[in-house]
């Protein structure tokens, strides 16, 4: 008997990384996470709601609590209509900076989580999925 | 009047509470006669009373043929909350499950009473209790599970604690001696443990001893450099000791760095450097 | 922006201390880096103390700010110390992969204000220098 809860945030402004990062805390204190892994989901949504902002021009934050039995999980799920990521292997790798000099979060971020799956085209937006088990 | 048998259950339970709950007390105490030394009666009934309460709630927002929506939510918080205390307090989770079951019977004599007459009705409203009682006991076994399992998570981890205990030696120098194969999980907590201790003591310095880790991969080296790294970023340095010729090799070998590490063959070494930083020294008693 | 919106600055001789208390808008961090490089000049300190004890979370952004703060100081020939790190930040930039290393560190205030107080213009990594107990 799986239970999901959710909450949306729509990312259109810099002070909702703030906002996201909040939710996120939120959510990973109620799932009952350590004080470690509460930290590293955070982080690693504070990232990726960055780059949604910075890169792919705003777009929406889905927090779901994930119950399943035995399994407690936060599920981050980042989505944008921006102009995508070319080479998405080159964006994982570590030092990968474009624009702004404030990349590398991609690669860090999937550290962080223990599922991260991201689908991206020029031209057809930003799709990230990154989960953390407890 | 709607006549679901989600509402109809609803208006038998608000008309009928008091005796509902009188009913549903008592059958509880019998059952639990043997160990009513670990509840009273007190509580027995404004747990019941709380549930019913509860319950009553969420048949008249929602619906009975599920109790995952956010109107049973109530529900289930207190279901789980319950389960943990009747654990701790030593009930079996066959008995904290009866707490729910045992509704059934006030609930089902009430119903027959009510549509004794509509064997259609009586059925479909039947049907529908039995369920929905079944799925809250169901829910309360559930939630004892994962009482356990947190309580057995914990006793994990505090074994793993225990095995690798950071000491501290003397002022601002703790060491951690690491006996045994490091996998993932036992370095995270190991980890954990000696920033944790390193804040608590204050200590500028810490000794990490390999002497009894008999293998040092990439992993294992990797989780040593970040451990050092993690260290240095808390204002405290490490220094890796205890490094035998062979993981030597094995360390050069596999092209890893430790140029920035500080690193001692036997403890001994670094427990002399770590005396020279912090400026005291070991010297024999000069007899009068 | 709000006037009311920045993190303060304190003198305490020739050193500025902040210390960061709240979860920061990247704008509060970027108004943070302008204003100590300015005190920085303005009351010709020679070190500045950092204290991120309060802090939960400290992200790339965050991590790059406190490595911009104690190159520029360094630049205008002031030391920086970072001091406070929780265990549990310091895990989370490792495995980011933002090590710091030209960022000075300290466990605590007055940690960090000895290591000011002791060293001279060292880079970084190691700090073993200066360290006397």
């Amino acid at each position: 008997m799986t239970d999901v809860r959710a909450e949306e945030l729509h990312i259109g402004e810099s002070d909702d990384v703030v906002r996201v990062r909040q939710i996120v805390r939120d959510a990973a204190v109620e799932l009952g996470f350590s004080i470690v892994d509460q930290t590293k989901v955070v982080t690693a949504a504070s990232e990726l709601a960055r780059n949604t902002y910075t890169y792919g021009g705003g777009g929406r934050f889905r927090a779901e609590l994930l119950n399943s039995g035995s399994r407690h999980g936060l599920r981050l799920i980042f989505e944008d209509d921006g102009p995508g990521i070319p080479d998405i292997e080159k964006a994982l790798s570590d030092g990968y900076t474009t624009g702004t000099g404030l990349g590398m979060g991609l690669g860090g971020a999937r550290r962080l989580v223990s599922e991260f799956n991201i689908e991206s085209k020029p031209g057809a937006g930003t799709r990230i999925v990154a989960t953390r088990w407890r | 009047m709607s006549t679901t048998p989600t509402s109809r259950l609803a208006d038998v339970v608000n008309r009928h509470q008091d005796e509902l709950l009188s009913e549903w007390v008592q059958a509880q105490q019998l059952m639990t006669s043997r160990r009513m030394g670990l509840i009273t009666n007190a509580d027995l009934e404004r747990e019941s009373r709380e549930l019913l309460g509860l319950l009553q709630r969420a048949l008249a927002d929602g619906d009975g043929t599920s109790v995952d929506g956010p109107q049973w939510d109530p529900v289930r918080d207190f279901l789980s909350g319950l389960s943990r205390s009747r654990a701790e307090a030593g009930f079996s989770p066959s008995d904290t499950a009866m707490f729910v079951f045992s509704l059934k019977q006030p609930l089902l004599s009430r119903l027959s009473q009510e549509f004794g007459d509509d064997a259609r009705s009586l059925i479909d409203i039947i049907w529908e209790t039995t369920s929905l009682i079944d799925r809250l006991g169901l829910v309360t076994t559930e939630e004892y599970q994962k009482g356990r399992e947190a309580v057995i998570a914990r006793q994990q981890r505090e074994l793993i604690e225990l095995s690798t205990p950071v000491v501290k030696l003397w002022d601002g120098v703790v060491a951690v001696p690491l006996i045994g194969t490091l996998d993932s999980e036992r370095t995270q907590i190991v980890m954990e443990s000696l920033l944790e201790r390193i804040v608590e003591t204050n200590s500028t310095m810490a000794i990490i001893d390999i002497t009894g880790v008999p293998t040092v991969d990439t992993l294992v080296a990797q989780h040593l450099l970040k451990t050092v790294a993690a260290a240095r970023l808390m204002g405290a340095d490490c220094v890796i000791s205890g490094i035998r010729p062979q993981i030597a090799q094995t360390i050069v070998h596999l092209g890893l760095t430790l140029s920035e590490v500080t690193t001692k063959a036997t403890m001994a070494d670094a427990i002399t450097h770590a005396l020279d930083q912090s400026g005291l020294r070991i010297a024999p008693v000069t007899k009068e | 922006m709000a006037e009311a919106e920045r993190i303060p600055i304190l003198k305490m001789g020739d050193l500025l201390l902040v210390t960061i208390q709240v979860d920061m808008h990247d704008r509060i961090a970027m108004r943070l880096q302008d204003d100590l490089t300015e005190r920085i000049v303005s009351d010709h300190a020679r070190g500045v103390l950092i204290d991120i004890s309060s802090l939960e979370i400290v992200d790339s952004f965050i991590g790059r700010m406190l490595a911009n703060i104690a190159a520029m100081s360094r630049v205008l020939d002031a030391d920086t110390v970072v001091v406070g790190m929780r265990p549990a930040v310091a895990i989370t930039l490792v495995e980011l992969g933002l090590s710091l290393p030209d960022v000075r560190t300290a466990l605590n205030v007055e940690q960090g204000m000895q290591l000011l107080a002791d060293g001279g213009k060292a880079n970084g990594w190691p700090h073993h220098d200066g360290r006397s107990r």
